[in-house]
Formats: structure tokens, C-alpha cells, sequence
């Protein structure tokens, strides 16, 4: 990967980065949303403040799967063809605007997980356990989803199924962050090893990397 | 550039068949055809965006089935019927990103969009510009980037008359300085002026 490749990818993330700022689609309508969601887990459940604790964590990680990816999605498969076709005749790598889009999704989500997160911890009592852990947590986790759904808007743009095949190739590939992200806050709040759980969503994020760096040209092409 | 007995089918419809065209260096080619005749798929075949499922093509060196083919992208430009800019983005921002993803300098974004008439609204979002000026800044970003082979998809449409004239004054600047260029248009006396040449798509066919 040459010094070109990564100024694309530089080019890329700016370009998403800006394109956010103005739209504010996950500001202003994302992270509320979300917050929402969260909001009506104690409403539904009642004021039980220690069962609401024990479903906090576990909530707060389903409200940034289902968002997160909807979010990377979103952001990912909003390019018309016109602008898909500029972009290929600039020479812009395939995977270069694969990294670039994952890399913008991932300062969205992270974002996301940041807001929502703060909400959740009001709404559920929720203990913010071992920091240091929480933080890596919660990035590994923002760019798993950031590359699944970029992978994913790259699928969907190239088939004629068309976003009919989000649900599906999404749900698989994201149950091991959720399994390792509860688990992992699980493991801390109990006093067990997480490293598993965590090398787990290491490993996910390293095999959609692969695949989406990989598929980024073919799945362009076809 | 040559294409030899090529074939395009995108889904299950055969769009173009047996298409056969030589285009050299220095040529101006218009292309004209009824709606739905296939000049926008001809232009993406060019343009390397979509292989031919019959026959074989050479464009700037490149085999349209050959992976060689993604080498020469960066030195073809198409100017489509529908913008291709990034609504969110100014026009000016619009031309830093193809200046940086393509690798050129940027010192030219302020004289490209000055050539093109748009020093004035260079800060103003490609959404809320008018289909003209985006079709403008398309044309500068043209100018920004080296091309060899230029495509151009009714370049005359949604322009007033100084645009035209930039136009067409970038078409026969590129054809003098040794490039190519296909121009797909209703207007088959505009283009006839500026033509060396024309050829006509009836039912995904060239005659």
C-alpha cells in the first residue's frame, strides 16, 4: 500500500467526515433515536432499579449493534452512481475507500457508543467498570461494526437483492462483538478474565477486514 | 481506442450488440441515438465501468476484460448527464477531493473554477447549486485532471451560452493536444460542428 493509497484514504474519511457535519444525520437523528430506545426499556420493565442495572449492559450493547450498523450501512451505501463512477475514473482504490469508509463510520459510532453510553448510564445505574478496558471495548467494537457495515452497504450496492440481505448478513457476523462486548463488561463486573472475549471481537474485526479490503475491487466491479 | 463486435448485458437485457468502433488520437467523435438506445451504457463501456459480456475492446491500451483496465481509469474523464458531486460539499470542496484521490495539485481549484465561471460560488454547497453549475464544476474538475480520453453526456444540456462556448472550447483544446474525445448528444447540428465525426446507437447497435 503505497503513500497514494493512504492520501486516498485520508481523502475518503474528510470527505465523510464533512459530509456528516452538514447532514448531521447521526446528531441529530441517530444518537436521539438511540437514546430513545434505551428509554423505553424502563418504561416497558417499570422502575425495578436493580433488575434495570442487571439489563442495562446488555441493553445499552443491542441499542449500538442495531444502530451502529445502521449507521455504517447508511453512511456506506449513500453513494449514487454517478458519484461511485467519478470516484473509479479519479483512480480512487476500491480498498482505499474501504478503509476511508469504515474509518469515518468508526468516529461516528464511536461517537454514537460515547452519547448513548452516558444516557445509559443514567437511565440503568449502570457501574463503568475498569476504564481502560471499557475504552478498547468500545473501540473494537465501533470499528467491528464500522467494517461490517461498510461491508455490508458494498454487498447490498452490488446485488440485486438489494437491502433485503442487510438483516442477513448482518445478524451472524455481529452476534460474537455483542457475545464478547457483554461478556467482557460481564467478566469485569465478576472478576473474570476477559481477554478471551475480547481477542474474539479482535478476531471479527480482523476477518471482515481481510474480506472487505479483499471483495472491496470485485465487489466493485460486478 | 477500439472496440470489435462488443456486446453489453446488464441483468438479463442485452443493451449493446456487435458494436464495433475505432477511435484514434486527436479524434472528436459524436455519438447519437433515441432514449434508451444505450449511448449512456457505451459511454460507461468506454469509460471501463462495465465489461463486454460479447466480443473485446482496447481502450488507451487497456483490455475492457483485463484487470489492466483499472490502470488507465485515471485518465478518462466523464462528464455525465446526472452530476456526479457530493451534495454536502462545496463546489470547491468537491474539486479538493478529486484533486487529492486522483493525486494532483491543488494550487489549480481556484483557476479551474475561475475558467469555468464559478470563482463567485466556489463556496457554495454542490446541493444547493443549480444543475448548471454542477455541470460547470464537472467540467473544472476536467480541466484540474490530465485526461486522454474525455466522454462527455450531453455536454450542451442545462448550460447558457458562455458555457457552451467553454465547452466546446475544451473539446477542441483536448482533441489539439493529442486526446480523445466522445460526445453523446440530442443535437446532432452542435454536434456536427464540432465533430470530426458521428456515429448513430439505433436499438443497441451502431450504424
Amino acid at each position: 500500500m503505497t503513500t497514494g493509497f493512504w492520501h486516498q484514504v485520508r481523502a475518503v474519511v474528510d470527505r465523510d467526515l464533512l459530509r456528516e457535519r452538514r447532514s448531521g444525520d447521526v446528531l441529530w437523528i441517530t444518537i436521539p433515536f438511540g437514546a430513545l430506545a434505551l428509554l423505553l426499556v424502563p418504561l416497558a420493565v417499570g422502575t425495578d432499579a436493580e433488575l434495570l442495572r442487571e439489563i442495562g449492559v446488555g441493553m445499552y450493547w443491542v441499542v449500538v449493534m442495531l444502530f451502529g450498523v445502521l449507521v455504517a450501512v447508511g453512511k456506506a451505501s449513500r453513494e449514487t452512481l454517478p458519484q461511485q463512477d467519478a470516484s473509479s475514473l479519479l483512480g480512487l482504490d476500491p480498498a482505499a475507500g474501504f478503509i476511508g469508509r469504515t474509518a469515518s463510520s468508526t468516529v461516528l459510532l464511536l461517537a454514537f457508543e460515547v452519547v448513548v453510553g452516558i444516557v445509559a448510564v443514567g437511565l440503568y445505574n449502570i457501574d463503568v467498570l475498569g476504564p481502560g478496558w471499557l475504552i478498547l471495548t468500545l473501540s473494537i467494537a465501533a470499528i467491528g461494526l464500522a467494517l461490517l457495515g461498510t461491508l455490508t452497504a458494498a454487498i447490498v450496492n452490488s446485488s440485486s437483492a438489494g437491502a433485503a440481505l442487510v438483516p442477513l448478513l448482518v445478524a451472524p457476523l455481529s452476534v460474537p462483538l455483542l457475545l464478547g462486548a457483554t461478556q467482557a463488561y460481564d467478566g469485569l463486573r465478576y472478576g473474570h478474565a476477559i481477554l478471551s472475549w475480547v481477542l474474539l471481537m479482535v478476531a471479527v474485526v480482523v476477518v471482515v477486514a481481510m474480506i472487505g479490503v479483499l471483495a472491496a475491487r470485485p465487489l466493485q466491479e460486478s | 481506442m477500439v472496440l470489435d463486435s462488443v456486446g453489453v448485458q446488464i441483468g438479463s437485457t442485452l443493451i449493446l450488440r456487435d458494436v464495433n468502433l475505432e477511435i484514434t488520437a486527436g479524434e472528436v467523435v459524436g455519438l447519437f441515438g433515441a432514449n434508451g438506445a444505450g449511448k449512456t451504457t457505451a459511454l460507461r463501456l468506454i469509460a471501463t465501468l462495465i465489461r463486454p459480456a460479447q466480443g473485446s475492446g482496447v481502450v488507451l491500451g487497456a483490455d475492457l476484460a483485463s484487470p489492466e483496465r483499472y490502470d488507465v481509469r485515471r485518465r478518462i474523464g466523464m462528464v455525465g448527464h446526472v452530476p456526479g458531486l457530493f451534495p454536502e460539499l462545496t463546489l470547491a470542496e468537491n474539486l479538493r477531493y478529486a484533486g487529492r484521490v486522483a493525486g494532483v495539485s491543488l494550487d489549480r481549484v481556484d483557476e479551474v473554477l475561475a475558467a469555468v465561471g464559478l470563482s463567485g460560488a466556489a463556496n457554495r454547497l454542490a446541493g444547493a447549486s443549480s444543475h448548471g453549475m454542477q455541470r460547470r464544476t464537472e467540467f473544472a474538475r476536467e480541466l484540474m485532471i490530465d485526461r486522454s480520453l474525455l466522454l462527455l453526456d450531453e455536454p450542451h444540456s442545462a448550460l447558457d451560452r458562455d458555457a457552451v462556448d467553454l465547452v466546446e472550447g475544451l473539446i477542441e483544446r483536448k482533441a489539439a493536444e493529442g486526446g480523445a474525445v466522445v460526445v453523446v448528444s440530442h443535437d446532432r447540428d452542435r454536434i456536427n460542428a464540432i465533430a470530426h465525426r458521428s456515429v448513430e446507437l439505433t436499438g443497441g447497435t451502431l450504424t
